[in-house]
């Protein structure tokens, strides 16, 4: 840390500088009455440099914190773990690029290892343009670090349908009523890996990464409920949704990540077992991001006991007049 | 028969739905209704395109405030079913290479990729990131400790915005059994896990109580709507 402030002097004389004018004022004014009339912007800027610092920090050290996978994070690894070469697994993107920060490095480690248990992938979104984000992680790691594997054989997108947990209610019991060709268009009888699959029963599990509405929560209810000696969930999700999913954990979601946090514990279990030497940077994706998340949150604590400070002070000054 | 007839395929498709869960050979009747449903919903993409339209070339018509907001949605609107129907930029397949519009509008390098990538995806993002700012004004402004809830509510956000960092390890890391083997009975009171406690057990308690009155209450509104006790989703004429 010293030295990456005496090599990056400039980032601290500009961090500085801009909030030279705050410390002015609470000098000035003093720490209470420049408190009570605290601008927001002010706050906006604090905020602005907790994220921004951080993102330069891990961007030029490349360091990262270390992380303690939980149990979650364990079931969820251990459910594909316990699969075998050859088992379709079922890779719903229900999300979009607005909740890309926090799944994203979790949808990149899901594909990442199913690649590297030689699972077949087909995936599938229930948000419009969760099929793109499926593209866009099937480029950056399927085709750039799994070139052996063939779309059509060893993984396939079936793209979007509209109907929300309809399409669930339907695919669970007959994928083909809905679902006639791939995003693309191609039919499926016309894709080697679609031969004998009619109904998502047949998946050994299905992971679903999820923003919301519908999402982990509908899949709950309408594919793991009615069958649930046959269908099997495990899922990612971000920080507002988690705690609504809780519930469902351990019987009916027996793995859940939640936000960057369940990511990063995520990707440490699959870059120890799959990740090699040097891993890839873009496997590190959820390590990284809780570095500006350690330093928002501290900041968010710091202003909440500041409020708490001038809320009593001014309490306490109320009572004595 | 306006009214009668929307009522009477709400209340059959309901009560097939409810079938189908619990008769297994009326399973594929459900499956038929579902699909309705995706039909329906689908062809609502296409309302809903033709409400958005009305709706902002009128607030363009009336030149109410903001109308310039109205144009934006529409020339983004019009601009990408255009750049998307019309595969603009998009190359024909290897399959057909003399043929136009035989590629993938979505290919990377088309129109519509373009678009997505460098239009909607950057605008989300941002719109979400701005949250962090809001949130951390709300914090200051709001979130004081003005009775015993208030204050439970603030230390458990704390221990919960602690334990979802590296600074909650490192707070508590001296509660070591390696070091002192008495600590072996406090390992509960580490900030990580004690945010694992307060995620699965307080909070996986009250949702769940939560969830089951919300369960509740559907299933009382959903009769009610099957039965046709409660129209107000028909609208008024």
């Amino acid at each position: 840390m010293r030295d990456f402030l005496l090599q990056q002097w400039w980032l601290v004389v500009i961090v500085l500088g801009s909030l030279a004018p705050l410390a002015a004022q609470f000098v000035s004014r003093g720490f209470l009455p420049a408190l009570r009339t605290l601008d927001r912007r002010w706050i906006f800027l604090l905020m602005f440099w907790a994220v921004l610092v951080p993102i330069y920090f891990v961007g030029v050290t490349g360091r990262t914190f270390p992380e303690i996978p939980g149990e979650l994070a364990k079931a969820t690894f251990n459910e594909i773990e316990n699969l075998h070469a050859g088992d379709p697994v079922l890779l719903a993107f229900d999300y979009d690029p607005s909740s890309e920060g926090e799944l994203s490095p979790m949808a990149t480690a899901f594909v990442k290892q199913c690649a590297e248990k030689k699972l077949k992938m087909y995936f599938i979104a229930l948000w419009p343009v969760g099929s793109q984000l499926a593209d866009a992680t099937i480029n950056d790691v399927l085709k750039a670090d799994f070139p052996n594997l063939v779309y059509g054989r060893d993984y396939v997108n079936l793209g979007y349908k509209s109907g929300n947990e309809g399409v669930i209610k339907v695919i669970v019991t007959n994928l083909r009523e809905l679902y006639t060709t791939d995003s693309r268009g191609t039919p499926l009888q016309d894709i080697p890996m679609m031969r004998g699959i009619q109904n998502i029963q047949q998946m050994k599990l299905v992971i679903d990464i999820s923003a919301g509405y519908p999402g982990i929560k509908e899949w709950v209810q309408y594919a793991v409920t009615p069958f649930p000696e046959t269908i099997h969930l495990v899922g990612g999700s971000t920080g507002v949704q988690a705690p609504q999913l809780y519930p469902y954990v351990p019987r009916q979601l027996p793995g859940l990540l939640g936000a960057i946090k369940g990511a990063a514990e995520y990707e440490k279990l699959v870059i120890d077992k799959y990740g090699g030497p040097h891993p890839d940077p873009k496997y590190l994706d959820g390590l990284r991001r809780m570095g500006p998340q350690l330093v928002a949150h501290l900041l968010i604590i710091f202003l909440i006991v500041m409020a708490n400070i001038l809320y009593f002070a001014d309490k306490g000054r109320e009572s004595r007049s | 028969m306006k009214r009668t007839i929307p009522l009477l395929i709400t209340a059959v498709g309901g009560f097939v739905l409810m079938a189908s869960y619990f008769i297994p050979p009326a399973q594929s009747w459900g499956e038929n209704v579902s699909i309705w449903f995706d039909i329906l919903s689908s062809i609502a993409f296409v309302l809903g395109g033709a409400n958005l339209l009305m709706s902002h070339l009128k607030s363009i018509s009336d030149r109410k405030s903001g109308w310039g907001y109205s144009a934006v949605v529409l020339i983004s609107f019009l601009g990408t079913l255009f750049i998307g129907f019309g595969k603009i930029g998009v190359r024909p397949s290897a399959q057909f290479p003399n043929m136009a519009w035989t590629g993938y509008y979505r290919e990377m390098g088309s129109g519509f990729w373009f678009i997505y990538q460098y239009g909607y995806t950057p605008l989300t993002a941002t719109l979400f990131a701005m949250l962090a700012f809001y949130i951390a004004s709300a914090a200051f402004r709001a979130f004081r400790a003005k009775n015993v809830e208030a204050a439970l509510l603030l230390g458990t956000a704390f221990i919960v915005l602690l334990g979802r960092t590296f600074a909650g390890v490192a707070l508590t890391s001296w509660i070591d059994p390696s070091k002192w083997s008495g600590f072996r009975y406090f390992t509960g009171l580490k900030i990580e896990n004690l945010t694992v406690l307060i995620m699965s057990v307080f909070n996986t308690a009250g949702n769940r109580a939560i969830m089951i009155g919300i369960a509740l209450g559907i299933v009382a509104a959903s009769l009610k709507v099957l039965i046709g006790a409660d129209r107000s989703y028909l609208g008024k004429d």
